[in-house]
């Protein structure tokens, strides 16, 4: 199964400029997104994971921002890009998705006609009517009812589910090869959520669409996920296919989020498993791992920081950035016969 | 008597008005369409709902924030329903909430000590040396250090803001605390923190909560006994494992089902039987 | 949209109405004075005083009374006493003027405040923001009735560049027509421009962080059809009232003290003259004449309003 990548991300180091200091919100990430694939990447605020996905489509370049590192496409070096190509990419190569899709349409016109206009930015030649019809086949696509009709409604007129599947069908307008989508389903009902899943893996397997899917969630990765990749504090803490992480995780991160999930099919825990702390301040990060100041098996080695190594023999493509050996993994994982982190009191 | 909050058949509705000159109702929104639920003393009512069932209107039409339409709510076995803000005073010593946005929920320009002491010193309770003993108190309990007493909001994250917001519901030594989805808006890991927390204070104290949220994996874990809210009404009421495991009503199948499940090899298991189905 | 248009012009009338009614009472029914006499004005005899009281009917009971003083506004009858000239006349003669000088600063505040906001916020945090941002506070803080007379003083008095005042119909001649007004022109602009460049600076800072601009760039739209299409026409809308309020306070008057420098007859001249010689018709009729301009004019921003934002229409579409 070794197809050639079609996004590769070697070393991507995205820094900003504050009054504070500079504040690395991207701190060395590399991962490979091969055609078709769902990669998923995880983390809470301050993990670098919008960051990482909006500097893909250059939406971060500002006179404070520093980029480094490698984002090629197809071969295409895109870190070198001139704005005016990287422009061009929007929409037709890579499309992206955003969280709130109440304030990701201008509230003061259709969203037909913003589809549109997403159309003719690419393809000028596109008369109006040619591009309102592209737009209701779109909508029937991703199961909008009364398409023809919807189309000329305005975006407080749609349900926020509806509002989500008409902003999925003006990234898919273009026939883009790779999808972005931040935290596509946070801002939405669990139920509502389990259909626009539906629809991203739908899509994903009739178009071949790869996908690289930003969320919090791990309950949204096992569903569409192939591979994960376990951002914090900027750096990429784990990665590894879907299996792996959910069911040999490396990362004492990892157990952590595995731990404080709550699952509706197991019965109640007594207490429920949290990790102690607060997500990192990206001014004032310790030497060494950055997840130290939380993680209760942190020793001597800790202070030096882990390089993202596969660590198991048998599985070469697993890595993570802990100092902890497999069998320490191993043991430490276990709490109270679950993946865990910490004890609970 | 351990009948904290007793609600029957509580309705509000919001009348739609059209008209040139003058307008006239229409039609009415029925935010909340006859709810009935009860809260014991020391035990948690889940309220489970998605955007638009009414739940949080439901809780403000309990604490008499907004006026209900009709219907009883009845606290320690006093009705208060349709009561005026003089007459609810000394009650809201007894009834507090919770609110979901750690960054709105607190105004930005009053320090922590203030905000959390506020309370104390508009019921009466507290003053001057007394009332920043019992904030720097209030602090330690939920999880802060006393000295964060001077300072804002904003040198704070979410997690901590909503301690905050939980220090300031508890000064006055409530009965009765309504959540309204008090960890939707914190990073996962510091939910179950919070979660924690209400779950310690509630042993401590014995405080009743109404918990309110959209996400049944939580609300299972805090809650004795769960209502499920659609379109107004409570479709389904029961102990949280009979709710959870159970489920009796389509709506509430219907939720449950769509929880993801973090596991892959069950999400893999489940999209196999429904389509097999 | 129609309903609403509808509603709007419906209660346009109601609000005139409710001034009309509003100015009866304040001037003839709650001062203790016989309203003939302070009708009659300052020099009146009491046969003078005697003919209004008939004219105006003081007998008959409020309501009638009100429909007499409706009835006067209405056919013109609105006489004010010293010199004898019909009030609505007047005003006629004064309107040219008025709207002349309205005009023009409105659409010099207009295209400047809007400029000096846009590149304002453009540049936001650089020098060029810096120095604008000064202006527009110099501009906010000047008076008009310094500036006005500083500018006399160094283009008319002491480089004799434009006239010192004085209107000049169009008709008349456009060449002098537009010399006259430039410099009543500019005293006016310059507080609006100030004011306006500040509010478009911050709508358009507001706005350039909204989501929706965000997605519009991930569409692959160039910048500046970011800009124009979703930056400048949401920045833009509350200005769309802002202008609305300040243009009809200017027709409706407030304009007097620039018109009072620069020796224009517009309304606002007169409506001067009349609280200082303190004659009761023309003080009337000129708030009336301003009632019916600003209502106009909000209501037509109103409308223009739910244009351009569909969100405003209330309850003219379904949600699903």
């Amino acid at each position: 199964m070794s197809q050639a990548p079609l996004l590769s991300v070697r070393d991507l180091r995205v820094g900003f400029a504050t009054e504070e200091g500079v504040v690395q919100a991207v701190d060395g990430v590399s991962f490979d997104l091969r055609p078709g694939e769902v990669l998923a990447i995880v983390g809470e605020s301050g993990s670098g994971k919008s960051v990482t996905a909006q500097t893909l489509i250059g939406l971060t370049r500002a006179n404070n921002a520093r980029i480094e590192g490698s984002v090629q496409l197809d071969g295409a070096e895109l870190t070198e890009a001139s704005d005016a190509e990287m422009r061009r990419l929007r929409g037709e190569r890579i499309a992206m998705v955003f969280q709130d899709p109440m304030t990701s349409f201008n509230p003061v016109y259709r969203i037909g006609a913003q589809i549109v206009e997403a159309i003719r930015a690419h393809r000028p030649d596109t008369s109006k009517q040619q591009g309102k019809a592209r737009v209701v086949e779109l909508f029937e696509a991703v199961g909008i009812p009364k398409a023809a009709q919807r189309v000329d409604d305005y975006p407080h007129e749609f349900s926020g589910g509806m509002r989500q599947r008409a902003m999925i069908a003006m990234a898919l307008a273009l026939e883009p090869e790779v999808l972005i989508a931040d935290e596509p389903t946070t801002a939405l009902d669990v139920t509502i959520q389990a259909q626009i899943l539906d629809l991203l893996e739908q899509l994903n397997r009739e178009h071949n669409l790869a996908t690289i899917l930003i969320t919090h969630d791990l309950g949204v990765v096992a569903e569409v996920a192939d591979r994960v990749l376990v951002m914090y504090a900027g750096k990429v803490v784990e990665q590894g296919t879907l299996d792996e992480i959910f069911y040999d995780p490396q990362h004492p991160y990892t157990w952590g989020l595995l731990g404080s999930l709550t699952r509706i099919d197991r019965p109640r825990p007594h207490r429920l498993p949290q990790i102690a702390g607060q997500p990192p301040s990206l001014l004032d990060l310790p030497d060494g791992c950055p997840f130290r100041p939380r993680c209760p098996h942190e020793f001597g080695k800790c202070s030096e920081y882990p390089g993202l190594d596969a660590r198991l023999a048998e599985a070469p493509e697993h890595r993570d950035r802990c100092w902890l050996t497999p069998e320490e993994k191993r043991e430490k994982r276990m709490v109270e016969g679950q993946i865990g982190l910490e004890a609970p009191r | 008597m351990t009948l904290l909050l007793e609600v029957t058949d509580l309705v509000k509705h919001f009348p739609i008005k059209r008209g040139i000159l003058i307008d006239r109702e229409v039609d009415q929104v029925r935010a909340v369409d006859g709810v009935g639920f009860q809260v014991e003393r020391g035990e948690t009512l889940g309220l489970v709902g998605e955007s638009g069932s009414g739940k949080s209107t439901a809780c403000r039409a309990v604490l008499q924030l907004i006026k209900p339409t009709s219907g009883s709510v009845k606290f320690e076995g006093q009705e208060i329903a349709g009561l005026g803000r003089r007459q609810m005073t000394p009650l809201r010593r007894e009834m507090q909430m919770i609110f979901q946005d750690p960054y709105a929920s607190l105004n930005p320009r009053k320090r922590i000590g203030q905000i959390v002491g506020d309370p104390l010193k508009r019921q009466g309770v507290a003053s001057g040396s007394e009332l920043r003993r019992q904030v720097q108190e209030l602090l330690e309990r939920v999880g802060l250090s006393s000295e964060h007493f001077s300072r804002y909001p904003h040198e704070f994250s979410g997690g901590q803001r909503q301690r905050i917001g939980i220090a300031r519901a508890l000064a006055l030594k409530p009965k009765l605390v309504i959540c309204d989805e008090p960890v939707s808006a914190l990073d996962v890991s510091i939910q179950a923190q919070i979660v924690n927390l209400l779950d310690d204070l509630q042993d401590e104290l014995g405080l009743a909560y109404l918990f309110v949220a959209h996400d049944i994996g939580v609300v299972r874990h805090i809650a004795d006994r769960i209502a499920v809210m659609n379109e107004g009404k409570i479709v389904e009421q029961g102990s949280a494992d009979q709710v959870c495991e159970q489920p009796k009503d389509e709506y509430t199948k219907k939720l449950l089902a769509a929880v993801p499940i973090p596991d892959p090899k069950e999400s893999r298991e489940r999209h196999q039987r429904s389509s097999v189905q | 949209m129609t309903r609403f248009i509808a509603r709007r012009l419906v209660g346009m009338i109601a609000v005139l109405f409710a001034v009309s009614v509003i100015v009866f009472v304040v001037f003839m029914v709650l001062p203790k004075q016989n309203p003939a006499q302070t009708l009659a004005g300052k020099n009146a005899t009491p046969l003078l005083v005697k003919n209004i009281e008939a004219e105006w009917g003081f007998d008959d009971s409020l309501p009638q009374q009100y429909l007499t003083m409706m009835k006067k506004v209405f056919t013109g009858e609105l006489i004010q006493y010293e010199p004898r000239i019909p009030v609505d006349d007047r005003i006629i003669e004064g309107i040219p003027a008025t709207f002349s000088l309205a005009i023009g600063a409105a659409l010099i505040w207009l295209f400047f405040g809007l400029l000096l906001g846009y590149l304002s916020a453009i540049r936001a945090g650089g020098w060029l923001d810096r120095i604008l941002t000064g202006v527009s506070i110099a501009g906010i803080s000047i008076p008009v009735f310094f500036l006005g007379p500083v500018l006399i003083y160094f283009f008319s008095n002491k480089f004799e560049i434009f006239p010192n005042g004085q209107y000049v119909p169009f008709s008349e001649d456009p060449a002098e027509w537009l010399k006259h007004l430039i410099l009543p022109w500019f005293t006016l602009a310059v507080l609006s421009i100030g004011f306006y460049s500040r509010v478009l600076r911050s709508n358009m800072l507001d706005v350039m962080n909204e989501d929706y601009v965000r997605t519009a760039r991930a569409k692959g739209l160039s910048e500046r059809q970011v800009m124009t299409r979703h930056v400048l026409r949401n920045s833009l809308i509350p200005i769309i009232t802002l202008f609305g309020l300040d243009f009809g306070a200017t027709i409706a008057g407030t304009a007097i003290i620039t018109e009072a420098i620069f020796s224009i007859d517009g309304v606002g001249n007169y409506a001067a003259e009349a609280v200082q010689k303190f004659e009761l018709p023309p003080i009337m009729g000129v708030a009336l004449y301003g009632a019916f301009f600003v209502v106009l004019i909000n209501t037509i921003v109103d409308i223009v309003y739910a244009y351009l934002d569909p969100r405003v229409r209330l309850g003219e579409s379904a949600s699903e």
